[in-house]
């Protein structure tokens, strides 16, 4: 899982491969970062640097790449993450609602991380899974139908 | 491998066909397993069958998992199909339904009409009066299912199901009879026009793509499915990724291309883990690749996952975006179809644009157009969510009203509240009110209305909602969502967005609204791409139809939903209170003070107005 600690030697070896592997390929910038933010979680300066010397490119193009799309963080997560949707359907049942409460209880702003590191929350725009709303993710699972004061029950299911 | 002739199509529907007959099987279990099935519990209560068929030392049982039935909110959903019974779909199933189904139904064969929806199409040889037919049912009867054709019928894991449902037919025909030019001449004739929101006509755009001759070519299928509040594209990727990649195909063939590329959303892992299958599957029958169906035509496609950027969904953004950059789209021409992908001319198109294409070949331009309004032919696939009884996936033909779609298919609105608006296109599109409930939905009709089709997203809202908070609901995503390259749409729509924030907090003056509406022009007139032209209309429409709540929040500072926390007292009214203490019950912070035969009273000190109570007032006591 994506823990917040430094990268390791291991780690640093597999951005390497993935690195090698599409190296010289045409489009491979963003295929890169998602398999290197899957393999620690996120995508800090020094491993940003580290893509940029391997495709020879500039840092701030990986830079500007990194910071547009909404998929790719330059901070560390929790342990677990937290997304609740705040897509038309889930807002006008009331997510914006379990999103306060979430902050409230986890004591954490959107996309920061609780002091413990154990959860990530963030807000997300439509999880396409709008009959259900109001819907949270927290990592792979989605619930459906979740009443705003027992959401953070939800969430500390999760260990 | 073994590689496909055309007349092997023919032999895989008629062997699928005769499989529950012949292979002697006692019953098929259908679970219907899209991102919403699965997240209702339908892997549960699969565990729990397989399980049931172990304990029991049954093996004749075949089970399969295809994608969303359409009536999300009655899922968990299966479907029985047993010889001597109709096929009868259950809902709202749990553990101890299903277990008792299994029991009944496939081991006794009777069908358990207290938990069945309907009996499926195809068994209306069967006189059963306790289960309606599914043709009879509202939600159903208005719908007509040619984008839709296969959902929830066939195993998305299994080709062949999808080609005893005519998969590859359209194809095999178009590469043995057809040339491309009539290939193209077909879809004009079909008057097709793209689904993504736009509107624009599908054999226009590839007669272009097919005149510039520079190679090598490029067909995309745009399934970054953005707006909030849709879900056409996942759920058709899901339940029936051949039927897009067909259409992608066929499209190669009519422009000469030989790659193909489907941008999917990668909030969408079951989508890609899906159509990631259907490609390999297709290639191993020779439907794919090299030389497809023996005919010497050459088409591949690849997927590729998107980073979460709603302005991909721009056509030169999504191919920048392709390309390893970032998606921020380029003025306009030359058109993709000259220089798209790599500079090369490319055919982009949405996914239920392709997935209309296939039947449009096999049975003719003039079947398509046969159904629809005058500029806009077929069918539009709908995501109906919100505030309205049946939620779920709809396919209707243009033309049909919004009052068909909220209150025949839709069931109207839950708790007998009031219909307030529908929300039609997302970001882009336009808050209706209810006076408008009677006009036809198809491309024109909602272009003059101030909205816009936009992919397909149906939102529908009450009286709880508000319709101020709910355009800036809508700002804030595109201020959000802005690529930041024009300066009408990254700064014009952040200054809306502080209007209406300062309208939400009881600061606003009523020349505000005059405000928005010449910067929403302004913005419209003046912004580079889709986005920005259209990301004022929620805004726009919401002054247009519902003038009175902004109306309200300026001058009464008053938020008529009481949805806006800075515009609510969070006072009990002691007349309107019935002293059922629910409030206090729903109140996080123990603000509320309550004893029975008193009224409740509300500690300001410690609330922190999170409206819990609101919510649960039944009277609409606290205002």
């Amino acid at each position: 899982m994506r823990w917040a600690e430094p990268i390791t030697k291991e780690e640093w070896e597999k951005i390497d491969q993935v690195i090698a592997k599409y190296k010289g390929k045409h489009g491979a910038l963003i295929p890169v970062l998602k398999e290197t933010q899957d393999i620690c979680g996120y995508l800090p300066k020094n491993v940003q640097h580290r893509i940029a010397g391997g495709l020879h490119l500039s840092s701030s193009q990986i830079y500007g790449v990194v910071s547009f799309y909404a998929f790719f963080t330059t901070v560390p997560r929790g342990k677990h993450i937290i997304r609740v949707c705040l897509g038309t359907a889930c807002y006008v049942k009331g997510s914006k609602q379990i999103l306060d409460n979430l902050q409230r209880e986890l004591n954490v702003e959107v996309g920061g991380i609780t002091r413990d590191r154990k959860y990530s929350l963030e807000a997300v725009r439509c999880l396409g899974c709008c009959s259900l709303a109001p819907a949270i993710v927290v990592d792979a699972d989605t619930h459906a139908l979740v009443d705003p004061s027992e959401a953070i029950r939800i969430v500390r299911l999760y260990e | 491998m073994q590689i496909l002739k055309i007349e092997d199509l023919q032999g895989i529907k008629e062997r699928v066909a005769l499989v529950l007959q012949k292979e002697k099987y006692r019953a098929k279990i259908n679970f219907h397993m899209g991102t919403c099935g699965i997240a209702a519990g339908a892997k549960k209560l699969n565990a729990l069958v397989l399980k049931k068929m172990d304990e029991n030392g049954i093996q004749d049982i075949k089970v399969i998992h295809s994608g969303c039935a359409g009536l999300c909110s009655r899922e968990p959903m299966v479907t029985i199909e047993s010889p001597g019974l109709p096929p009868v779909k259950y809902c709202d199933l749990n553990e101890e339904k299903i277990g008792e189904i299994f029991d009944r139904h496939i081991l006794n064969g009777e069908i358990v009409d207290s938990y069945a929806l309907a009996i499926e199409d195809g068994g209306e040889a069967f006189p059963f009066e306790k289960v309606p037919k599914l043709q009879d049912i509202p939600f159903f009867k208005h719908q007509i299912l040619w984008a839709l054709r296969n959902r929830g019928l066939i195993d998305t894991e299994d080709i062949d199901e999808s080609i005893a449902r005519e998969a590859y037919f359209g194809l095999a025909k178009v590469l043995t009879s057809m040339t491309p030019e009539s290939v193209i001449e077909e879809v004009k004739t079909s008057g097709l026009r793209g689904r993504g929101g736009a509107g624009f006509p599908t054999g226009l755009k590839w007669e272009e793509g097919r005149r510039y001759s520079s190679s090598p070519k490029y067909v995309i299928c745009n399934g970054d499915e953005g707006d909030p509040g849709a879900f056409m594209d996942r759920s058709l990727l899901e339940s029936d990724p051949h039927a897009v990649l067909e259409g992608i195909i066929i499209c190669g063939y009519a422009i000469d291309a030989h790659q193909g590329y489907v941008y999917v959303r990668a909030e969408y892992p079951l989508a890609i883990q899906r159509l990631n299958m259907a490609i390999e599957k297709a290639r191993n029958y020779g439907l794919l690749g090299e030389n497809i169906l023996g005919s010497g035509f050459d088409f591949d496609i690849g997927i590729y996952p998107g980073a979460g950027a709603f302005v991909c969904g721009e056509s030169t953004a999504l191919m920048y975006s392709l390309e390893g950059k970032r998606g921020m789209p380029r003025i306009k021409p030359p058109r993709s179809t000259e220089a798209g992908l790599w500079g090369q001319p490319t055919v982009l198109n949405n996914v239920e644009t392709f997935a209309n294409v296939p039947p449009i070949l096999l049975k003719g331009g003039q079947w398509f157009a046969s159904l629809g309004t005058g500029g806009s032919k077929g069918t539009k696939v709908f995501a109906l969510t919100g505030m309205v009884n049946n939620v779920g996936l709809i396919e209707v033909p243009m033309g049909t009203t919004l009052r068909t779609i909220v209150y025949d298919i839709g069931g109207g609105i839950p708790e007998k509240r009031e219909f307030k608006a529908v929300q039609i296109g997302g970001p882009s599109g336009a808050c209706l009110p209810a006076s408008l409930l009677n006009i036809e939905v198809d491309f024109d009709s909602l272009d003059e209305a101030g909205a816009m089709m936009g992919s397909g997203g149906l939102v529908v809202m009450d009286d709880s909602t508000c319709m101020v908070d709910t355009a800036r609901f809508f700002t804030d995503f595109s201020v959000d969502e802005s690529c930041g390259k024009c300066v009408p749409c990254r700064v014009g729509m952040k200054v809306m967005l502080n209007i209406l924030n300062r309208i939400i907090g009881g600061k606003g003056e009523m020349e505000d609204i005059e405000r928005l509406e010449r910067l929403g022009h302004h913005i419209k007139e003046s912004s580079h791409c889709g986005l920005g032209k259209t990301a004022p209309n929620p805004v726009l429409s919401t002054i247009r139809y519902f003038r009175h709540e902004y109306e309200a929040h300026i001058r009464d500072k008053r938020c008529p939903a009481l949805v806006c926390v800075d515009l609510i007292h969070f006072r009990v009214d002691p007349e309107k209170c019935k002293m059922c203490g629910l409030c206090k019950k729903a109140c996080p912070m123990d603000a509320i003070t309550w004893e029975k035969k008193t009224p409740a009273a509300i500690n300001l000190e410690k609330c922190v107005r999170c409206r819990s109570c609101i919510q649960a007032c039944k009277f609409q006591a606290i205002e």
